[in-house]
């Protein structure tokens, strides 16, 4: 396995997304914190075209009722309406879907440790997929720790590494939302903003959370992020195939994480950090084929899952091979 | 009717009236209260960006204030028992401050969290019915069941006897009786489902403690105690209002049990936590420091030593007995717990995160100004009711007559309008010599 930098610019003969690392590491440095640098980057505030901001327009809106209770008609004219306000904001046309569970289908994801490099490549492709702020001090759905050979204490690991990977002595251990068979998010959400689709994703209705982050307390995998402010991204970087229940660009103030890209899994596709990764780690399928890639991977490798003694169930595994 | 209508508007007027002194703490009140307003304004602009919470520490002040507002309310229970299950008169007679100030206790814990949440405007998706609630499976779902029922319970019994009591009619025990049993109760569900709320979540081992809830219940024993003896001297200070003093015996001997228990359950709590060298690294951080970091030491280490001095005042006679001593160990038992059960037991549950990310939290200016406008607030709205109480109570404010008519003395120490009172009170020389004598504690309890 060849070393990749997870600097920009970096030579491993693939082209490296723009991550700002060192940036990141820089606030980190100065006390600052994932969110801050949506104030601390001045710039990027000025240049925010698709801040949600105060959104509340419409009585119909504050009326809106949860995604379960909307017919098509309903979801016509919010989707018709979220798409304006897009378009409106920062000039992009949008398409906001609503891709349904497919039936019989569970979703699984599996990570290679033995070859995950820490290249970070997953995390800019989901950012970039999902519609996640531009600047990387910002939220990201995964997250890649470094931790020391030897080591399962999470509080070794470092989150922030810089330089070139992967280093002697090191693994890495990307997490992101597992998909949890008994999610404590969802039990735990105080107006069933949150819950289990009937594929195993975990997504939320962001025009019903009310915010108040007590799933993000309950997550054991620090997989759930929240708009503090109203959330920035310049035009260029919209993706404009957005699913209501995913990757749509989210108002302020409620939870938002990663759905395994169901705007993409959904209709046939891998998902982002899939796709991006250089190395092969990642593994995605349906958990409930026979033969699927993902039953092989669990009935022949060395698995296992964090946190297992939560029984949270994840339906996400990690193995060695 | 019109009657009610009179009734709320005598008791506004009664508000507005009051000496410098009590213009002086309703003005900084209200400024403290505005400043705390325009702080919240901005946070509803911009969102919650403006305070220091973090993806990592996604609960800040707002949350420990309202753990530590829970306590507060224990001051219904705190009094019901004694007056109600053992019959003390002298504790009958401040019962209404207790359930009051439970009142304003659930409202200030309802607003801390709202202030909190991203979309306050929407909170009706909580409300069965037109939202949806989760419950039974949301143990904030519970918490929005048991706070409301809470507050429907504190606000009628008082309500109801108040108003009976400015009407000068004998109140109907049917009426109220049941409710001051079914509160007691409910208090204590009302802490224990707060304890839940933290221990129900398996991701953070810092609160996933059997223990959580008694150490909960009985750090409550400490603060509502401690609160009620400050409320009550200044009662006794500065209006005609009298209190015995069996009831400040009563609330210090209280104290007395309370607080070596909580230093004994926050005991049990560190040896398991510490004894085995098994890690637990958000007790590490909060008492020695994690990976470097030790921002809440200085705090936590505080809150242990009020704790222990205050409750070497509490278990020492000498010290007791001396009221000055009794009302600043009072007001330092709650700083001490507010420290330990509040800040010292939300925020290190976030630190580090699930992921072993040491991020630490102080709160800004902005969310300082809120919490303290909260608090400000709660006082406000205490001093207002607890006024409108001591003058219904004392007959000042009642239907026929009260401080508009000349007719009624309202000198100090004399017992206005009782030998008016259409409630004829049946001889009963063993009760105490109280200027107050509210007819509900008269023969039907």
């Amino acid at each position: 396995m060849n070393g990749c930098h997870a600097e920009p610019g970096a030579a491993c003969g693939l082209p490296l997304p723009d991550t700002h690392a060192e940036q990141l590491v820089e606030l980190r440095r100065k006390g600052e914190t994932s969110r801050r640098g949506l104030l601390a980057g001045a710039a990027a505030a000025a240049t925010a075209t698709a801040a949600a901001g105060c959104d509340i327009t419409s009585v119909d809106q504050f009326l809106q009722k949860h995604y379960t209770e909307l017919t098509d008609d309903d979801k016509k004219q919010i989707f018709a309406r979220l798409e304006a306000q897009v378009k409106e904001r920062s000039g992009v046309t949008v398409k906001i879907g609503d891709p349904q569970p497919i039936e019989g289908v569970t979703f699984g994801y599996a990570l290679n440790l033995s070859i995950c490099n820490g290249n970070r490549r997953c995390v800019e492709a989901c950012a970039r997929e999902n519609n996640l702020p531009n600047h990387p001090e910002e939220m990201r759905y995964i997250r890649v720790l470094e931790v020391p050979n030897g080591a399962l204490e999470l509080e070794k690991s470092d989150p922030y590494f810089e330089g070139e990977v992967p280093k002697s002595g090191k693994y890495y251990l990307p997490v992101q939302c597992h998909q949890c068979a008994n999610p404590p998010c969802v039990r735990q959400c105080p107006c069933e903003a949150t819950w289990k689709e009937p594929d195993g994703l975990i997504v939320v209705d962001y025009d019903w959370c009310i915010g108040c982050r007590y799933c993000q307390a309950a997550c054991p995998y620090h997989a759930r992020r929240f708009n503090y402010g109203a959330p920035t991204i310049e035009p260029d970087r919209i993706n404009p195939n957005q699913a209501y229940l995913s990757n749509r660009i989210r108002p302020v103030g409620v939870i938002e994480k990663c759905t395994f890209c169901l705007q993409r899994t959904r209709v046939g596709r891998f998902p982002a950090c899939l796709e991006a990764c250089p190395t092969g780690a990642r593994k995605f399928g349906d958990l409930n084929d026979p033969n699927g890639e993902l039953r092989k991977i669990l009935a022949t490798k060395r698995v296992y899952v964090l946190k297992e003694d939560l029984g949270t169930i994840p339906h996400f595994y990690y193995f060695f091979a | 009717m019109i009657r009610y209508v009179v009734y709320w508007a005598r008791m506004v007027a009664c508000v507005l009236k009051g000496g410098r002194l009590y213009y002086t703490w309703m003005g900084s009140l209200l400024v403290l209260i505005l400043l705390g307003a325009w702080s919240y304004s901005h946070d509803v602009v911009d969102g919650l960006i403006r305070t220091n919470m973090t993806d990592e520490v996604s609960w800040g002040i707002g949350i420990a204030n309202f753990v530590f507002c829970v306590g507060l309310a224990a001051s219904a229970l705190l009094l019901i028992v004694p007056a109600y299950v053992y019959k003390r008169h002298d504790a009958k007679e401040v019962v209404l401050f207790g359930e009051l100030l439970a009142v304003v206790a659930v409202v200030l814990c309802l607003l801390f969290i709202i202030t909190d949440i991203g979309r306050p405007e929407r909170l009706w998706h909580l409300f069965p019915g037109i939202g949806k609630l989760n419950w039974p499976s949301s143990m904030l779902a519970w918490d929005v069941v048991v706070y409301t029922g809470y507050l429907i319970i504190n606000l009628h019994i008082p309500g109801y006897l108040l108003y009976k009591q400015y009407l000068r009619q004998k109140p109907n025990p049917y009426f109220y009786l049941p409710f001051v049993f079914i509160s007691m109760f409910w208090a204590v569900t009302h802490y224990t489902v707060t304890g839940f709320l933290l221990s129900g979540l398996g991701g953070r081992p810092f609160w996933a403690s059997p223990i959580l809830a008694p150490r909960f219940l009985v750090s409550v024993g400490c603060t509502a105690p401690a609160v009620l003896l400050i409320i009550l001297t200044v009662v006794r200070r500065h209006t005609h209002f009298k209190v015995q003093e069996s009831v400040f015996d009563y609330l210090k001997k209280v104290l007395r049990f309370s607080a070596p228990l909580n230093l004994f359950l926050l005991g049990c709590e560190l040896f398991s936590q510490f004894y085995s060298g098994a890690r637990t690294p958000a007790a590490h951080y909060l008492w020695v420091g994690l990976n470097g970091k030790h921002g809440l030491n200085p705090l936590i280490w505080t809150a242990l030593a009020l704790n222990l001095a205050t409750t070497l005042v509490w278990i020492t006679p000498k010290f007791r007995k001396s009221h000055r001593v009794v009302i600043a160990a009072a007001a330092l038992t709650m700083l001490g717990i507010w420290l330990e059960k509040g800040v010292g037991l939300v925020i290190p549950a976030f630190i580090p995160t699930p992921l072993g990310e040491v991020v630490e939290y102080w709160p800004n200016l902005g969310e300082i100004l809120v919490s303290v406008g909260l608090a400000a607030l709660g006082a406000f709205v205490f001093t207002a009711i607890a006024k409108v109480t001591i003058a219904i109570q004392t007959g000042t404010l009642a239907v026929h007559g009260g401080e508009d008519s000349p007719r009624v003395p309202a000198a100090p120490g004399s017992v206005p309008g009782g030998d008016r009172a259409p409630v004829s009170f049946p001889p009963g020389s063993d009760r105490p010599p109280a200027s107050v004598r509210t007819p509900e504690s008269e023969g039907v309890a």
